[in-house]
């Protein structure tokens, strides 16, 4: 799974290089990667962490569960904006957020476990 | 553990346990210094009944035993065989002196809700002598479809999510289901649609015919900062004050826990598959890794009796050690 992740993360590093060297931005691009790392939410002890993450527009978010019980990310609006399928252990799930504000968000299992990813 | 040498004061019942020392080890049991110890077993019987209790009585009119969390499909350090413990429930339970009638799973029958775990869990449940089972779900069984498999599976004449209720020799049983729509940052949840139904359910019974009341995640707070309560609990036991008996089994905790309040007792059963910890003893709630010598000890059934007359039921957790 990791493997697949990281191949499909090199193709997109390519096509963006190939695109940089054809507009004369490679730099640029190579500069933007850099400062956007893989933004990573581990579940872990029945709990999100950071809890609070601010990230620029634009962000993917990736939650990783390293509990040894399942839990699940979604959205506390209605209709919710993200919600996860159960996510094992080890299983992870991504969402990019396109637009600013605040997006309070909970385990549905074990409603006390709660975060927010604040999109700036 | 060397802390039983001042369990037993006065044995006025010559059953291996007086009040002072049961009510120590229910304090334990709160706690959390595991009362799974003896033998590895634990007798707890209803607190308003202890100074009267002897062995006859645990031979009553009604018999029927409470399993619980079973978690089909984990297969995680703390019990990499969760099938291998519940056919070890039933050998238990085949082997009680008194049959039970019934049994009731009270929820995380699978750990995925995947439905070969649910068929592993029935396949091993054919085994057991007593042919009847009454579900209730819990969290784990009712992910990703909002409990559709619950219900098609176990709750053909249930109402909404899945609760119900039946009669048997006099007792009136009460499955709920408290693990839908959960609110963020909230507990268990019975719901406003439920507790109209079960102030109807109640209504027409008189003050005496006793009540079982079954359902996952705790009707009682045991520990709120774990998600172990039930945030509109108060409410359903608000439209069971009238009766003079009320038993309240619970799971979702792994653990063997009660509470007497009033005419109420609260009961929490251990798991079949692994233990958890005692509130607030770790960093969180997640399955507890024991010695592998010492998990039977910690996981179990409950067998409970109910005597015709008697104020309230005998419930009895056994290890399955």
């Amino acid at each position: 799974m990791r493997r697949i992740v990281s191949i499909a993360g090199l193709t997109a590093a390519l096509v963006l290089g190939t695109f940089g060297l054809c507009t004369g931005q490679n730099s640029h691009v190579a500069n933007a990667q850099e400062k956007m790392p893989s933004i990573e939410v581990k579940i872990d002890n029945f709990s999100f962490g950071p809890a609070t993450l601010t990230v620029p527009v634009g962000s993917t978010v990736t939650w990783t569960n390293r509990d040894d019980i399942p839990h699940t990310v979604v959205s506390t609006d209605d209709p919710k904006t993200f919600k996860s399928k159960v996510l094992d252990t080890d299983e992870k799930f991504s969402f990019t957020f396109s637009k600013a504000g605040t997006y309070p968000y909970f385990c549905s299992i074990h409603p006390k476990m709660t975060g927010k990813v604040v999109v700036q | 553990m060397t802390e039983m040498k001042d369990e037993i004061l006065v044995d006025h019942n010559h059953d291996g346990l007086d009040r002072r020392g049961f009510l120590k080890c229910m304090a334990w049991a709160g706690t959390g210094a595991l009362c799974v110890m003896r033998g590895g077993v634990l007798n707890s019987y209803s607190m308003s009944r202890i100074s009267e209790i002897g062995a006859l009585d645990m031979t009553g009119d009604l018999s029927f035993v409470q399993i619980s969390d079973s978690h089909m499909g984990f297969n995680k350090p703390a019990n990499p065989d969760v099938a291998g413990t519940l056919k070890v429930a039933v050998d238990k339970i085949n082997g009680l002196s008194k049959a039970p009638e019934f049994m009731l799973h009270t929820g995380d029958i699978s750990h995925l809700s995947k439905p070969d775990e649910f068929d592993t869990v029935d396949q091993i449940l054919k085994s057991a002598t007593p042919k009847d089972v009454f579900y209730v779900p819990g969290e784990h069984d009712v992910l990703n479809d909002d409990g559709k498999q619950f219900l098609e599976r176990y709750g053909k004449n249930s109402k909404g999510a899945g609760w119900y209720s039946f009669d048997k020799k006099g007792v009136h049983f009460v499955g709920l289901v408290n693990v839908m729509n959960l609110k963020a940052g909230g507990l268990g949840t019975l719901g406003h649609d439920q507790l109209e139904w079960l102030e109807d359910d109640v209504k027409p019974l008189t003050p005496s015919t006793p009540i079982v009341v079954f359902a996952h995640i705790p009707l009682w707070s045991v520990y709120p900062e774990w998600g172990w309560g039930t945030d509109d609990s108060a409410q359903a036991l608000a439209y069971l004050k009238k009766f003079g008996s009320v038993t309240v089994l619970n799971g979702h905790i792994h653990q063997t826990m009660q509470k007497v309040e009033g005419n109420v007792t609260f009961h929490t059963a251990a798991s079949t598959a692994f233990p958890q910890p005692a509130p607030g003893k770790a960093d969180s709630p997640g399955p507890m890794k024991v010695p592998a010598e010492q998990l039977k000890s910690v996981l179990g059934i409950t067998d409970v009796n109910y005597v015709q007359g008697s104020h309230a039921l005998a419930v009895v957790d056994s290890s399955l050690a």
